[in-house]
């Protein structure tokens, strides 16, 4: 291993370590009380729920394939899928604006965005 | 090409998808999607330094048709298609710079592979949102890569030892 070696891996390192505390600070910073989980199916919108109110929501997929969405504590998770790899059942539970949990096979994206303050009407968020 | 080369390339390409099959059977699941060890790039990487880059390239192409058509299915033959095929392009050019060890090299090719992955992922999700796991995929593809590196710089002199062509 040269001495070239060890500055590109440190450097990679300390580079996506920087933009993943960042990020996360960032995510943190930007989840109010309001946020709200949002479902996507192969880039199309499935359904958004509140993320305060417990719920357990099967998603559907036309094939036949399905996740089930778990919404426990302000925590969001998968507990089950019909996928092979099951990697979105084995991610960590979700609570920020802009965390993730994506299902490859089944083209699902779990995610969080802040929702608007609620008082103001008219503002639908996005 | 000789005999021995062609004969080496071939056991190569065998042993490349024996190690795609068993991370296909023992994928390693920690609820990063596409995270991979890549122990496939361990024997692009002995390749690109034994037998060249043309022959390095073939066995790219090569693993990819067999892996895919063997286990897998169109999705995953493209995943992992645009993940190999940007993965050998980067460590080519890297190693033509000649700045760094195969070490170095394999980090390049663990970290592209992985891009590679999320690039395809963006088209058939019809999403950016995915891009929100490169930075974890970048340190797996680092971490993974610094250790194929290693271990392949050792296959890569005893190999070597063994074969003398020109």
């Amino acid at each position: 291993m040269k001495k070239n070696d060890m500055i590109l891996i440190i450097s990679i390192l300390l580079l996506a370590g920087a933009f993943l505390v960042g990020y996360r600070r960032y995510q943190i910073m930007n989840t109010g009380d309001n946020a709200r989980v949002t479902v996507t199916v192969a880039g199309e919108a499935y359904g958004e729920y509140s993320i305060s109110e417990d719920r357990t929501e099967k998603i559907l997929l036309p094939d036949g394939n399905y996740n089930i969405l778990e919404i426990k504590d302000g925590y969001v998770s998968v507990s089950e899928a019909s996928c092979r790899d099951k990697i979105c059942v084995n991610h960590a539970h979700i609570h920020y604006s802009g965390e993730e949990i994506v299902c490859l096979p089944n083209k699902v994206i779990i995610g969080i965005i802040n929702g608007e303050e609620s008082d103001i009407d008219g503002f639908a968020g996005q | 090409m000789k005999s021995k080369k062609l004969a080496f390339l071939g056991l190569l390409i065998a042993l490349a998808f024996v190690l795609s099959y068993i991370e296909y059977m023992m994928p390693i699941n920690i609820g990063i999607p596409g995270a991979k060890v890549g122990l496939a790039n361990l024997v692009v990487v002995v390749a690109l330094y034994t037998l060249g880059e043309r022959d390095a390239f073939t066995l790219s192409i090569i693993r990819v048709l067999l892996v895919g058509l063997t286990f897998g299915n169109m999705a995953m033959m493209m995943y992992s298609a645009a993940g190999a095929a940007l993965s050998f392009i980067a460590m080519f050019i890297v190693k033509r710079t000649g700045k760094l060890s195969q070490t170095g090299v394999s980090v390049i090719g663990g970290v592209f592979h992985n891009v590679g992955q999320i690039i395809v992922a963006i088209f058939v999700l019809e999403t950016s949102a995915i891009l929100y796991y490169l930075p974890f995929l970048v340190i797996i593809g680092t971490l993974s890569g610094v250790v194929i590196g290693l271990i392949s710089g050792m296959i890569i002199v005893r190999v070597k030892k063994i074969f003398r062509w020109s």
